[in-house]
């Protein structure tokens, strides 16, 4: 629909629609956290299991919710896959550096240099996803979009959010 | 035609156009737009008499308080109440049902008391009292919704065997349900117990007359009638109030204050702390001079016959893809429609059916109402819902009709 295009991207679709790592883990040794959206009733459940070297060595997302908040879950679970509970923290400060924007800065042709969003964010050594994950880089990016619809970034950012809750009950941040 | 066919003319904010397409509101359950005579009314207070009320020696000041006063008038006589000293101003309906809590409740309920309430309350009707029984360990229990979207009420009497309050909507704002306020009133008093209602999807919908209700308090909003927001009522007896402790201490509520203690003044302003919002007042008073020249009736009349064919126009246009909450008989229900979509790839989320109406132009509201026990009940996470008032007509259930069929496009896979 003319004007959705940079909200209802192609591969945010994708994910909505076969939703990666979507499932639960047993508790213990996995660690659950429950994240709600108290304007929309959407609800996610994020499972981490982490192995005594640090990194997370599964995951898995329950609960339900609008495509933004689906598909933002599901590309989470395959990036955080795999990494250290460390650059899963920085990836979850860099993407929620991703969506916070100040509110003068959309508009015009909503352009991503004119949001002011600095892709560098996502290039730092301590979050690089190789390719090897079913998710790449380019996928998180795909979410962009969603800081031109303010009302969807807590969509977008629940999942997140949860995720820290998780990995604070694993390591204290 | 019940009302006037160029009534959207009054309405300045339908004027515009959002991303290329006219302006449909479609979201009054959860604030009303403002005709321009509310919008003139305030400022002309704000030009012609403001000063602050119940203290100036001046005559401006007189203006205003008879600004204020007058409203509270107008408040009294549009819902039939005995006397104006019975309509206290509040800053919205939660307000007024907090004031109920902590005013009546702290000085009337005890733990183990009970308070009866209903699965389809909006939290302004939950809350307060979850945070009574929090600090006070009163009971709470709850009037089951049946699956016919109305009260069942089979187990009433064993509900209100004890009960001290009876607390519940006139007008859900999720289902449209009309619930028998006069039917619950008399159990309540047969119990023993009060009744209060929460009328804010009522009284901007139907003629109200607190008397025939028969509740002992009526809270309401003046944002959800064209008033302004910032404005709420609370409506009881007389005797009622005047046992009652303050709610909130300061200016304006007492009659003297010595180092050892205050005394308060009389009702309504015993409950009206600080300085009053004088120009909302007004403004609401504007809202209740617009109703009545369209006529409540007429008001009613038209909603039940825009929900009728907004009922039609969807289930013509999306058959089964569309299933709407609450009672199916129109004269039953308020213009409040709650419904769940099911595209060719499953349900679309409310939130992405409420975002591509918008591009549409089309304004719903998506979630979960600020009711979520009744969520829960419908087995729902969130609804879309239409809620309708007096600018709306069938053009724009069109226009929605429409854009749920782009909707549907975009998440079929």
């Amino acid at each position: 629909m003319p004007g959705l295009e940079d909200l209802y991207r192609e591969i945010i679709l994708d994910h909505y629609r076969s939703p990666r790592n979507r499932g639960e883990l047993e508790t213990p040794p996995a660690v659950r956290a429950d994240g709600f959206n108290p304007l929309c009733g959407d609800e996610i459940i994020v499972y981490i299991d982490v192995a005594d070297d640090g990194t997370i060595s599964d995951v898995a997302i329950g609960g339900q919710g609008c495509s933004i908040s689906q598909s933002s879950a599901s590309m989470m679970s395959a990036a955080i896959k795999g990494k250290s509970v460390a650059d899963a923290r920085h990836l979850i400060s860099a993407f929620k550096g991703l969506m916070s924007i100040h509110e003068s800065d959309i508009g015009g042709d909503g352009s991503e240099s004119e949001m002011g969003i600095d892709d560098r964010s996502f290039e730092g050594d301590a979050f690089s996803i190789d390719n090897t994950d079913d998710v790449s880089l380019g996928d998180l990016e795909a979410l962009k979009g969603v800081v031109k619809f303010p009302v969807r970034i807590k969509c977008a950012t629940l999942s997140w959010n949860t995720l820290a809750q998780a990995l604070d009950e694993v390591q204290p941040g | 035609m019940t009302l006037p066919a160029d009534i959207k003319d009054d309405f300045p904010v339908l004027r515009q156009e959002f991303h290329g397409s006219r302006l449909v509101y479609l979201d009054s359950g959860n604030t009303s737009q403002k005709p321009q005579s509310v919008i003139d009314a305030m400022a002309r207070y704000y030009e012609t008499e403001n000063a602050n009320v119940h203290r100036g020696s001046y005559e401006l000041a007189v203006r205003a308080t008879a600004a204020l006063e007058g409203a509270r008038a107008k408040v009294a006589r549009f819902i039939n109440a005995p006397s104006v000293s019975e309509i206290v101003f509040t800053k919205n309906a939660t307000e007024s049902m907090n004031l109920i809590a902590r005013a009546w409740g702290g000085a009337n309920l005890e733990a183990g008391d009970a308070v009866v309430i209903s699965e389809m309350e909006h939290h302004a009707n939950i809350v307060p009292w979850h945070m009574l029984v929090a600090e006070k360990g009163i009971e709470l229990r709850w009037i089951p919704v049946g699956d016919d979207g109305h009260l069942d009420l089979t187990d009433l009497d064993r509900l209100l065997d004890g009960a001290k309050l009876v607390s519940v909507t006139a007008m859900s704002n999720v289902l449209g349900t009309l619930n028998d306020i006069p039917r619950l009133a008399e159990a309540a008093h047969g119990a023993g117990a009060l009744l209060a209602v929460d009328a804010s999807q009522y009284v901007p919908h139907l003629a109200t007359d607190v008397q025939a209700m028969g509740a002992d308090f009526v809270v309401f909003t003046g944002h959800k009638m064209l008033g302004p927001m910032g404005i709420g009522v609370l409506w009881s007896r007389a005797e009622i109030l005047d046992a009652m402790p303050p709610f909130l201490g300061g200016g304006e509520m007492i009659l003297n204050v010595t180092k050892e203690g205050f005394t308060t003044t009389e009702i309504p302003w015993k409950f009206e702390a600080g300085t009053p919002m004088v120009a909302e007042a007004v403004g609401l008073g504007a809202a209740i001079d617009y109703l009545n020249e369209l006529g409540m009736d007429n008001v009613r009349q038209h909603e039940v016959e825009l929900t009728a064919y907004a009922m039609r126009k969807l289930k013509e246009v999306h058959g089964d893809k569309i299933t709407i909450h609450g009672p199916t008989e129109p004269a039953e229900r308020g213009g409040v429609l709650s419904f769940v979509f099911e595209g060719e790839s499953g349900e679309v989320h409310p939130h992405d059916i409420a975002q591509v109406l918008d591009q549409a132009g089309v304004c719903v509201r998506a979630g979960h109402h600020c009711a979520k026990p009744l969520m829960t009940v419908l087995g729902a996470n969130a609804t879309s819902r239409v809620s309708l008032y007096v600018y709306n007509d069938e053009s724009d259930i069109d226009q929605l009709a429409d854009a749920l069929g782009a909707a549907d496009e975009l998440f079929s896979f």
